[in-house]
């Protein structure tokens, strides 16, 4: 059933491919931004990921003012004060975040308190809160996953009271997103295999749940392609830098797809393991993916079948019966977590996973039923649904 | 040259039916959380005290519920005697009307970007649940279809008639408790 209304946003401008970071000087200054902050992780800079980074401005003549390089996995309150106070310090006018999920939504706070004043990130918690644009902000992912350089949500950590402060506002997005494949050539392998699937699963989720739309449709099928195409040339020959730009695009258009779209009980799955065992997020997408899209195969055989194009390609979608396809979409993406498993152990179940136990199970489960996304599901879960969910997931 | 702002018949019905429509889902929110034990324990976790709101932007309708504790909430007639702790707020009034006419279902209001969560995510699912187990209790089955993503399977006849008789008679008695005494 086509959609009888929609919501269409990504003003993002996506700054892609080789030589990408090259253009940060020219973007920046184009905005009026001339004293740039970096905020990113150690991982980061160690990996020197930064190097480039901070050559290309440099040549430019654009002097990074300064850089915080201890964002924490799990960002919280305290940290983005800090920054905050460093950027303050120091006079910077825009913040460059180079890093996966947890640098990129940690620029995104900073950029509230540094943009809006004050230290009380909280009071700009929730949705539509921030009413005015904020400062000049650029994102270098370092993963190709989590898309977060086109999504307008941040997540930070309020460790007094021990929640998770969740924003949303369409002024978070940044400036630009620069997709450059020397960000991610030196992912390790199961880092390289969690972070697509997560891609995977954001186009997946996107194109089968209950905000699906034309336009989050066309971004959700093109990522699926592109992951199924380059995911394993890239698993066969890590350096293959024209492999690494099309994965990172991938995770780009699955952010622009899933962002517009939202995303389903996968991702409440998801969510609710990773706040309780510490499971990384593109482990768990890949890890519940198959099991969720069998608990919805009903309520989604038709988009779920289309879906064999991008996965499998024409030839097989031809050759599969239209009454077969939504089976032989799951069927191919447990052939891909088969073959992952095979190249970097990517746990396939919660058992192989090695870091939940069955008693937590139930846990996961009420969680789970409290998550935002779980409303976008296109079948109704209810928590014994839920439960069945997570035992066919425990063992496989 | 100053000029009235005259509202058009059609507006001014979908106004009056949105308001009589949340005068009646609040209190029978009420009635269904002395009713349903499923709802209570729903309800339950929410903190007492716990006020929800669901309205029309930016002024309109509105509908009052507290969370008295021990998963039973109270209907508020008047204005909220402190801040709201959880708002479902649709954006104008037509969007209102869609979903409470049952020409759109809550899910798919959400997914339509119909209405705004002001507060907790997870109570919004929570209270979500607890309307669409209202609606499958106090509608006919056919309307209940269209307000609900899916119809409870294991809701049958006899258990759905008497509780939907119990929340009307409930709700019924707090209309003519308030109409006595204004």
């Amino acid at each position: 059933m086509s959609r009888q209304y929609y919501e269409f946003f990504c003003p993002v401008k996506v700054i892609a491919g080789k030589a990408a970071l090259e253009h940060i000087p020219y973007e920046l200054t184009s905005i009026g931004a001339k004293r740039p902050m970096i905020v990113t992780d150690k991982g980061v800079r160690a990996a020197g990921l930064l190097d480039p980074v901070i050559a290309a401005c440099e040549d430019s003549g654009l002097e990074i003012v300064s850089i915080f390089d201890d964002v924490p996995p799990d960002s919280s309150i305290s940290v983005v004060r800090t920054i905050a106070a460093l950027y303050r310090r120091e006079k910077c006018d825009s913040i460059i975040a180079v890093g996966g999920g947890s640098a990129i939504d940690t620029g995104k706070a900073v950029n509230i308190l540094v943009s809006e004043g004050g230290d009380d990130l909280a009071k700009y918690s929730g949705a539509g809160v921030i009413k005015k644009p904020l400062n000049p902000f650029f994102v270098v992912p370092t993963t190709a996953g989590t898309g977060s350089e086109v999504t307008s949500v941040a997540v930070i950590t309020d460790e007094v009271k021990g929640v998770k402060l969740p924003f949303t506002s369409s002024f978070l997005l940044p400036n630009a997103a620069i997709i450059d494949p020397r960000m991610t050539i030196t992912l390790p392998p199961h880092i390289t295999a969690a972070t697509a699937m997560d891609a995977m699963t954001h186009s997946v989720e996107a194109f089968t749940c209950m905000a699906k739309n034309p336009l989050s449709d066309a971004y959700a099928t093109a990522a699926i392609k592109k992951v199924s195409q380059f995911l394993p040339k890239v698993m066969d020959n890590p350096k293959d830098v024209d492999g690494r730009l099309e994965l990172a695009q991938a995770s780009t258009m699955a952010g622009i797809a899933f962002s517009n779209s939202m995303v389903g009980l996968v991702h409440a799955l998801g969510h609710a393991t990773g706040a309780i065992c510490h499971l990384p997020h593109g482990l768990c997408m890949s890890l519940y993916l198959p099991y969720v899209l069998e608990y919805n195969l009903e309520t989604i055989r038709q988009p779920l079948g289309e879906l064999l194009l991008y996965l499998d390609g024409p030839e097989v979608y031809s050759a599969t019966p239209a009454s077969r396809r939504a089976e032989a979409s799951i069927a191919a993406l447990r052939k891909m977590r088969n073959t992952l498993y095979q190249q970097c152990k990517l746990p396939r179940t919660l058992k192989e996973s090695g870091k939940v136990t069955y008693d937590q199970l139930e846990a996961i489960a009420q969680m789970a039923m409290d998550d935002g996304a779980i409303m976008f599901n296109p079948k109704e879960a209810d928590l014994k649904d839920v439960r069945a969910v997570l035992e066919n997931a425990w063992a496989g | 040259m100053a000029t009235k702002h005259l509202q058009p018949l059609g507006s001014k019905a979908k106004r009056l039916y949105v308001n009589i429509m949340f005068q009646v889902m609040g209190r029978a929110l009420q009635a269904v959380s002395e009713v349903d034990d499923e709802v209570c324990n729903e309800a339950y976790p929410l903190p007492t005290g716990f006020l929800f709101q669901m309205m029309v932007m930016p002024r309109g309708a509105s509908l009052l519920i507290e969370h008295v504790g021990d998963g039973r909430f109270k209907y508020h007639s008047g204005e909220a005697p402190r801040p709201i702790d959880l708002a479902i707020k649709f954006k104008h009034l037509e969007h209102a009307f869609l979903v409470l006419s049952f020409q759109e279902k809550t899910s798919v209001a959400f997914a339509n970007d119909r209405m705004l969560v002001d507060g907790d995510i997870s109570y919004a699912v929570r209270m979500t649940r607890i309307l669409n187990r209202l609606e499958a209790f106090i509608l006919p089955k056919l309307l209940a279809k269209r307000a609900v993503k899916e119809y409870p399977p294991d809701l049958q006849l006899p258990e759905k008639l008497i509780s939907a008789a119990r929340i009307y008679l409930k709700v019924a008695t707090h209309f003519i408790k308030t109409a006595r005494a204004s």
